[in-house]
C-alpha cells in the first residue's frame, strides 16, 4: 500500500502546472456535480479495512474499498453503515461515498440513527495538492484537537484532496423493523411528519409521492411494535418495503424514471409545498424535495430560497450554469481561501463544485 | 480546576495607556460607557474563564447589546489591528476565552435571548449567551429539548458549546454539538456578515458549519444559532452496576456493545471517585466496588422495559457483582447526582484538583488506568477518575495543593504525561474541554508539523491577520519545538528545519 500512495503522490506533484486532476474511484458518481475536467487519478487500488473494532463502533478503510464490501464486513457483525450511502452502481467506493457527501433514508431518522455522512466521519487522511499526507480527526467518537477538517472532507467533492482514509462511526443494526402505508395528499403528509418527528417515535426514514406516504420504523421489537399500533396505516410486507427503501436510496424506484432534469430540493422540513411543475418526491421528513422537472434552474432555486432551501441539479438537465447552489461572496471568498490551504495549485477535480475552481 | 486554586499562570504585561484609551474612546463612539471596560477594577472579573489558573486582564472588555454593536467592534478593532477574544458565560476548561493583555475581550453575555423555538419543525433560534439548559426548559412544553447536556449546563452558554463542540452525558446517543446545531449566523473578524449551515439539513458547498463548530471562537463570531430539538423520552431509567475490578467494568462496556446496545448514558466512577461523591451526595453507591457503572436507557416504555432487560442480561454476563435498577424519576435522578456533582465533590476532599479530557479506544481502558496508578506513585498525587465510559472520554481528576509549589509542577507533568500516553494509545488529548491555552503544548504530540501548518493556514483563510482569539488551539512551530516533545511519525523528527533553543 506504501507504494500505491507513493504513485498517488507522484501523480499529485506530476500535475501541478497542467490540466489537473480527476479523482475517481469506482466512477458511479461521476453525473453528480459540475463537468468532468482532468486527467483521471482512479484511486481504486488504495483500497482494504485497515481497522475495524466492533466494540468500538468505529471502523477504518483506505478509499477504493468498495462500499459493498464495508457493508458486508459490518453486517457479520450486525453492524451497519447508519447514514445509508446511496451506491448509484457495482464499484462504489467509501472515498467517493465520502467525497460526494450523499445519505440516503435514514438521514434524518428520528433519535439514534440520525445523520449525515459528516456525522459520522471521526477521522480521516487526506494527500493534499503538494503530495502531503495528512492525518485530520482519530479513531474516537469525542475529538476536539484542532479544526474539524475530516467532517470539511465529507461532500468536497474531491476538490480539497485525495480522501486516502476514513474512520466512521458505525452503529449496531436495528433489532427490528417495519415500513407502514398511508394514503394522504402532500400537505397532510408534511404536517404528519413533522408532527411524528416531535414525538419518541422509532421513525427511520419517510417518503411521501402520488398520494401515498411510507413510513419505516426501526428500534427495539417493542417499540416498533408500539408504534404500529399507535400509528395505523398498512402494514407493508418486509421484502416488498425492503425492495421499496432500496429504490430510493439507489434511485431505481419508478419515479426517477420520470421524464425531466431532476432536481434535489433541500429545505426546512415544514417548508409548505413548492410551486413547482413536474413530478415530486418527498423524503427525509419533509426536508428533501426530490423534483422532476422542466422548470428553469432559476425558477427551482428560487422557490426553494424563498423557504431557506437550496437546489441542486442532480441528474440531467441544462448544467452549464452550474449545478449547486451559487454562494454569496463573502462564502465564496471563504471557499477559494479553504480550497488554496489544501490545493493551492487547484490540481484537483477543477469545476466539479463550483466552475471558478 | 478547583474554584479556590490559586494562580498557575499569571501574566500581568503592561499595556500602553495611550493604546487602551485610544481603543476604549474608539468603541465608546458608538457603544454607551458602561459597555465598555478598561479600569483595572472593572476588567479583573474578566481575567479567566473556567480555567482559573491562567489569568490575563484584558485590555478592553466590550459588552455589546446589538448586532450592528458587534459589527463595529470587530471593524473597528481590525482597522486599529487589535486583537479580539470572545467570551460566551466563561465556564470553559481549557482557557479558549483568556483574555489577550493587548486584546478587547468581547463578551456576548448580553445576547441571551431565545429568539423562536418551532415545535413543529422542532426547532429553536437562540442568541449565544442563552444558556444550554435554558434552551431545554424552553422547549419542555412542547415535550422537546436539546439533546447536548454538559455538567456546566446550568452555566454555559450555547455560543461557547459551539466554540468548543461540548459533549455530555448523553452523546453516545445524542451526539455533540456539532450533531445538533443547524445553522450558525455571525461575522467574520471583518466584520462581513456569514451564515454556515442552514435550517434544512444541508448547505450548498463546504461544510464550513462542520468546521466552526469546535474552533474555539478563532474563526467567526457567533451571533444566532438554530439548534435541532429532540423528543423528550417518555421515560428514562439508570441500572447501577458494580464491580469487583476497573478491568471487569471496562470489559462490560465493550460487552454492552457488542450485544448491540447503544445506552442513552454509560459512565464509570472508580472507588477513590465513588467515596468522594458519596459523602457528598449520597446517591448510594456501592462503595465496596471497585468500579461502578451507570449505564441508562431512555425511549417508550415499552422500548425501555426491553433494553433494560437487555442490559442486565449483559452486565451479570460480564461479572457485576451487583445491579440496581431505578425505580422512579427521583431515583434515577439521585443515581447521575452523583456523578454530576463528581468535580464538585472532588473538590471537597482536595484543595485543588485538576481535570484532565482524554479520549481513548475503550479497549484500552484497562492499560491508561494502570499507566494513571503508575503516575499516581511516580508524582506522590492521588486521581480518582471519571469517565464517559461510552466513548472512551476520561476525566482523571489530579488532586494537589497549590499552595505547595512543587505540587503544582508535578500536576502539570502528571496531566502532560497521561494527555501523551492518550495519543499513544490511539486517542486523542482532549475529547470536549478544547485545547484552548491549556492543552495548546500536546497538541504539538497530537498532530505533526504539516497538519499544524493546515490548521495555521485554515485560521488565515478566515482571519489573515490573525486578530480573532490568536494564541488559541493551535500552536506555532516554534512553540512546538521549544515544548520538545513532539508527534514523531515513522521514526522522522518532525521540524526539522526550525532552530532550536
Amino acid at each position: 500500500m506504501q507504494a500505491a500512495l507513493g504513485r498517488i503522490a507522484d501523480r499529485i506533484r506530476a500535475a501541478a502546472g497542467g490540466e489537473g486532476l480527476r479523482l475517481r474511484g469506482g466512477g458511479t458518481k461521476d453525473f453528480y456535480g459540475g463537468p468532468l475536467a482532468g486527467e483521471v487519478l482512479d484511486l481504486r487500488e488504495y483500497a482494504g479495512v485497515v481497522t475495524y473494532e466492533p466494540t468500538e463502533l468505529v471502523i477504518t478503510a483506505r478509499c477504493g474499498t468498495p462500499l459493498a464490501e464495508l457493508e458486508a464486513v459490518l453486517a457479520a457483525r450486525q453492524q451497519m453503515i447508519p447514514f445509508e450511502p446511496p451506491h448509484f452502481g457495482a464499484g462504489a467506493t467509501l472515498g467517493g461515498c465520502v467525497a460526494a457527501g450523499l445519505a440516503g433514508p435514514r438521514r434524518a431518522a428520528n433519535g439514534l440513527y440520525y445523520g449525515s455522512v459528516r456525522d459520522y466521519v471521526l477521522g480521516c487522511s487526506l494527500m493534499d495538492g503538494r503530495g502531503e499526507a495528512l492525518r485530520f480527526g482519530g479513531q474516537v467518537m469525542k475529538n476536539v484537537a484542532g479544526y474539524d477538517v475530516s467532517r470539511l472532507a465529507a461532500g468536497s467533492m474531491g476538490t480539497l484532496g485525495v480522501i486516502l482514509e476514513v474512520s466512521l462511526k458505525v452503529l449496531p443494526l436495528p433489532v427490528a423493523r417495519a415500513t407502514l402505508r398511508f394514503a394522504m395528499d402532500e400537505p397532510g403528509a408534511i404536517a404528519r411528519l413533522n408532527e411524528w418527528g416531535g414525538r419518541p417515535m422509532p421513525i427511520s426514514a419517510s417518503a411521501w409521492q402520488a398520494g401515498e406516504l411510507a413510513v419505516r420504523l426501526e428500534g427495539a421489537q417493542a417499540a416498533v411494535d408500539a408504534c404500529c399500533a399507535k400509528l395505523g396505516g398498512t402494514r407493508v410486507d418486509e421484502g416488498e418495503a425492503a425492495r421499496y427503501w432500496q429504490g430510493l436510496r439507489e434511485q431505481a424506484d419508478p419515479f426517477f424514471a420520470a421524464p425531466g432534469a431532476l432536481w434535489r430540493v433541500s429545505v426546512p422540513p415544514t417548508s409548505a409545498p413548492l410551486a413547482l411543475d413536474g413530478r415530486q418526491l418527498i423524503e427525509w421528513g419533509g426536508a428533501l424535495r426530490w423534483w422532476k422537472t422542466d422548470a428553469v434552474a432559476g425558477d427551482v432555486r428560487a422557490s426553494a430560497k424563498a423557504v431557506g432551501g437550496h437546489a441542486t441539479l442532480f441528474r440531467g438537465g441544462d448544467r452549464a450554469s452550474g449545478v449547486f447552489t451559487p454562494l454569496d461572496p463573502v462564502l465564496a471568498r471563504l471557499h477559494r481561501n479553504v480550497k488554496a490551504v489544501f490545493d493551492p495549485a487547484g490540481v484537483f477535480n477543477r469545476g466539479r463544485l463550483y466552475p471558478e475552481w | 480546576m478547583g474554584a479556590e486554586e490559586s494562580i498557575l499562570h499569571h501574566t500581568e504585561s503592561r499595556v500602553d495607556p495611550a493604546r487602551q484609551r485610544a481603543v476604549a474612546e474608539a468603541l465608546r463612539a458608538f457603544m454607551p460607557a458602561h459597555a465598555v471596560l478598561y479600569r483595572e477594577e472593572e476588567t479583573r472579573p474578566f481575567e479567566c474563564d473556567g480555567l482559573s489558573a491562567y489569568r490575563q486582564r484584558p485590555m478592553v472588555v466590550a459588552l455589546p447589546e446589538t448586532e450592528e454593536q458587534v459589527v463595529r467592534v470587530l471593524r473597528t478593532c481590525h482597522s486599529m489591528g487589535v486583537p479580539v477574544v470572545p467570551r460566551g458565560a466563561g465556564t470553559g476548561l481549557s482557557g479558549g476565552a483568556l483574555p489577550l493583555a493587548e486584546g478587547v475581550l468581547l463578551g456576548m453575555a448580553k445576547f441571551n435571548r431565545i429568539l423562536s423555538v418551532d415545535a413543529h419543525a422542532r426547532t429553536a433560534r437562540v442568541q449565544p449567551g442563552v444558556r444550554n439548559a435554558a434552551i431545554s426548559e424552553a422547549a419542555a412544553a412542547h415535550k422537546l429539548y436539546y439533546a447536548p447536556d454538559p455538567s456546566s449546563q446550568i452555566a454555559c452558554s450555547i455560543g461557547g458549546n459551539i466554540a468548543e463542540n461540548s459533549g455530555g452525558l448523553h452523546c453516545l446517543k445524542y451526539g455533540l454539538t456539532v450533531h445538533n446545531v443547524l445553522r450558525v449566523r455571525g461575522y467574520t473578524v471583518e466584520g462581513d456578515a456569514v451564515e454556515f449551515g442552514s435550517e434544512a439539513l444541508d448547505a450548498p458547498g463546504y461544510d464550513l458549519l462542520a468546521l466552526s463548530i469546535g474552533s474555539e471562537g478563532m474563526l467567526a463570531v457567533t451571533v444566532e444559532a438554530t439548534v435541532k430539538l429532540v423528543p423528550r423520552p417518555e421515560v428514562a431509567r439508570v441500572i447501577m452496576a458494580s464491580f469487583a475490578q476497573v478491568e471487569t467494568a471496562g470489559n462490560a462496556v465493550a460487552d454492552m456493545i457488542a450485544a448491540g446496545i447503544i445506552p442513552a448514558g454509560l459512565e464509570m466512577m472508580d472507588r477513590p471517585a465513588t467515596r468522594a461523591v458519596e459523602e457528598f451526595v449520597h446517591a448510594g453507591y456501592d462503595l465496596d466496588a471497585a468500579a461502578i457503572l451507570l449505564c441508562e436507557s431512555d425511549g417508550t416504555p415499552e422500548e425501555v422495559e426491553e433494553e433494560i432487560g437487555r442490559m442486565k442480561a449483559v452486565l451479570s454476563r460480564s461479572g457485576a457483582t451487583q445491579l440496581r435498577v431505578s425505580e422512579s424519576e427521583a431515583q434515577r435522578l439521585k443515581f447521575w447526582a452523583g456523578r454530576k456533582a463528581a468535580f464538585p465533590a472532588v473538590g471537597r476532599i482536595s484543595p485543588d484538583y485538576y481535570c484532565m479530557d482524554g479520549t481513548i479506544p475503550k479497549k484500552r481502558l484497562g492499560e491508561m488506568l494502570g499507566f494513571i496508578a503508575e503516575m499516581e506513585k511516580k508524582y506522590g498525587l492521588r486521581c480518582p477518575n471519571v469517565f464517559h465510559a461510552g466513548d472512551g472520554n476520561l476525566h482523571p481528576l489530579i488532586l494537589y495543593d497549590a499552595n505547595d509549589p512543587g505540587q503544582l509542577h508535578r500536576t502539570e507533568e502528571f496531566a502532560a504525561e497521561v494527555l501523551e500516553k492518550c495519543v499513544e494509545v490511539g486517542g486523542t488529548i482532549t475529547g470536549e474541554h478544547g485545547v484552548g491555552i491549556e492543552k495548546i503544548n500536546q497538541m504539538c504530540v497530537q498532530f505533526g508539523a504539516k497538519e499544524i501548518e493546515v490548521f495555521l493556514a485554515l485560521k488565515r483563510a478566515f482571519d489573515p491577520g490573525g486578530l480573532l482569539n490568536p494564541g488559541k488551539n493551535i500552536p506555532t512551530l516554534h512553540r512546538c519545538a521549544e515544548y520538545g516533545r513532539m508527534h514523531v511519525r515513522g521514526g522522522k523528527l518532525p521540524f526539522a528545519d526550525l532552530p532550536r533553543f
